[in-house]
């Protein structure tokens, strides 16, 4: 049985007054992929930020473990106006050896002349890659992305979810991931959370993800097609 | 004598302004420098009446600045550049009600002559801790700058650095108004940072670029004051600013 690594109780987080996530409980097993799946402004983004301790909160949340490394959404990393900072200087904050640097950098599709170059310079997809690589090179043992492939094409997002797929089978990793994309959900989840200020629906995608949970869940009849091999 | 100990004071405040100058650019907050400076002017004239330290005048007045702005933002929430700008136009005003005429030149653009071995071993001392602790915050301030979310759960305590941050920009405000004077700090700061950004590949080479480059511009601006007898504070910011100039040729 595999142990809990995170247990959220009667969480509740306000916003100057107003109630952005209700009440919500639920919990992350190692090994698990949770996705956490809702419309726009349902507080997806403030659970991942509240769960790294970033926001006050009502409620528990409990962590078994400390090694945690988080992916901002890329549109909240700032790439542009920034000190000619190097990719090689980027990886330095982690305090890791180059060899292992250039390992991980390998294992993302990347090769050593990107540690040259700078920050700012390297296109949505290389940067995406770039980034998953320094999220992982400190061997964390759980992961929290938001939106790992907001602005990259199909194509990329696919490399992208096929890489963390793969880390998430060679590493024992655990995953929370915020997502809008159901066909992740259906590919990659063990667990999805629904949420929209509160949980809407909680469990593995082909028993809670219905037709009636997603109007539930975004308001609107949502066109469904239920992938089989998962 | 005067004159080495005006050189190894120069180039140790040009040297750290410039070192943290690159961090202030990077935050986008070199012009910060100059209200600040303008802000010592009160301190910097009592020091002149009573003939004590200029920095330890100023410094005080830097820090009941910062203070000031703090706590009007607090209670107005005005916008932060509005409230500066009231608070230090009155330190300037201020200034002008009690500053002898003959005094004005020297607190305005720094003097140089007068120069004890106390003072130039206290300015090396503070400025090689300005140094020292920029060093240290530097490459955290730059993973808050790139997103602060990152930098808190990579453990950096975002509150406290920006605390370390600010006094050292008050320290440098402080040293670097004994030689540039209350009006020119900024450039202090802005210019060998601006000219190591077109030079530099790297953090590594902008950072210490900044540092050569504020440090040469006032030795060049002191020796030109041996020289010519033109105050060394004009002198080392056309110095710095020739430096930004030849570095737009080999911009990268």
């Amino acid at each position: 049985m595999p142990k809990v690594i995170l247990k959220v109780k009667n969480l509740n987080v306000e916003f100057d007054g107003e109630e952005v996530i209700k009440n919500l409980t639920f919990e992350v097993k190692e090994g698990e992929v949770l996705m956490i799946l809702g419309p726009n402004a349902a507080g997806k983004t403030t659970l991942l930020r509240t769960l790294l301790g970033l926001l006050p909160y009502r409620g528990e949340i409990h962590w078994s473990k400390k090694d945690i490394s988080y992916l901002p959404p890329q549109e909240l990393f700032q790439r542009k106006d920034l000190p000619p900072l190097s990719i090689e200087e980027f990886f330095k904050f982690k305090g890791v050896s180059k060899e292992k640097i250039l390992k991980t950098l390998k294992s993302v599709g990347l090769n050593s002349s990107l540690l040259k170059r700078r920050f700012g310079t390297l296109s949505t997809g290389q940067f995406q890659r770039m980034i998953i690589a320094w999220a992982l090179v400190d061997d964390p043992s759980v992961l929290l992305f938001d939106e790992p492939t907001s602005g990259i094409d199909v194509g990329g997002q696919e490399t992208i979810y096929s890489l963390l797929h793969k880390f998430w089978e060679e590493r024992n990793l655990t995953i929370l991931l915020v997502t809008h994309d159901l066909n992740v959900v259906w590919e990659h989840a063990n667990n999805v959370l629904c949420l929209n200020k509160k949980k809407l629906c909680y469990g593995m995608p082909r028993e809670v993800i219905t037709p009636k949970s997603l109007e539930k869940l975004y308001g609107t009849g949502i066109k469904f097609y239920k992938h089989k091999h998962r | 004598m005067q004159f080495i100990l005006a050189l190894i004071m120069g180039a140790f405040i040009g040297g750290a302004a410039g070192y943290l100058g690159s961090l202030m650019l990077s935050k986008r907050m070199v012009l910060v420098a100059g209200p600040l400076g303008h802000l010592t002017l009160p301190g910097i004239a009592l020091a002149l009446i009573y003939d004590f330290d200029v920095s330890l005048g100023a410094f005080p007045f830097v820090i009941l600045g910062i203070i000031l702005i703090w706590l009007f933002e607090i209670k107005t929430k005005l916008p932060m550049e509005a409230l500066t700008a009231i608070v230090f136009a009155s330190g300037v005003a201020i200034t002008f009600l009690f500053l002898p005429e003959e005094k004005t030149v020297s607190a305005l653009i720094g003097d140089i002559s007068q120069i004890s071995l106390t003072t130039t071993t206290m300015t090396v001392v503070l400025s090689l801790m300005i140094f020292f602790v920029t060093k240290r915050i530097f490459s955290k301030m730059v993973l808050v700058s790139i997103s602060e979310d990152l930098a808190k759960v990579e453990g950096i305590n975002v509150k406290k650095y920006n605390f370390i941050y600010l006094a050292c920009i008050a320290l440098t405000v402080a040293l670097g108004a004994r030689i540039v004077g209350g009006l020119m700090t900024a450039a202090l700061v802005a210019i060998p940072a601006c000219t190591s950004r077109n030079l530099s590949k790297n953090l590594f080479q902008y950072s210490y670029g900044g540092m050569i480059v504020g440090s040469l511009a006032c030795i060049l601006g002191i020796i030109g004051f041996k020289f010519t007898g033109i105050p060394a504070g004009p002198l080392i910011i056309i110095a710095s600013t020739l430096f930004f100039l030849v570095s737009l040729i080999f911009k990268r």
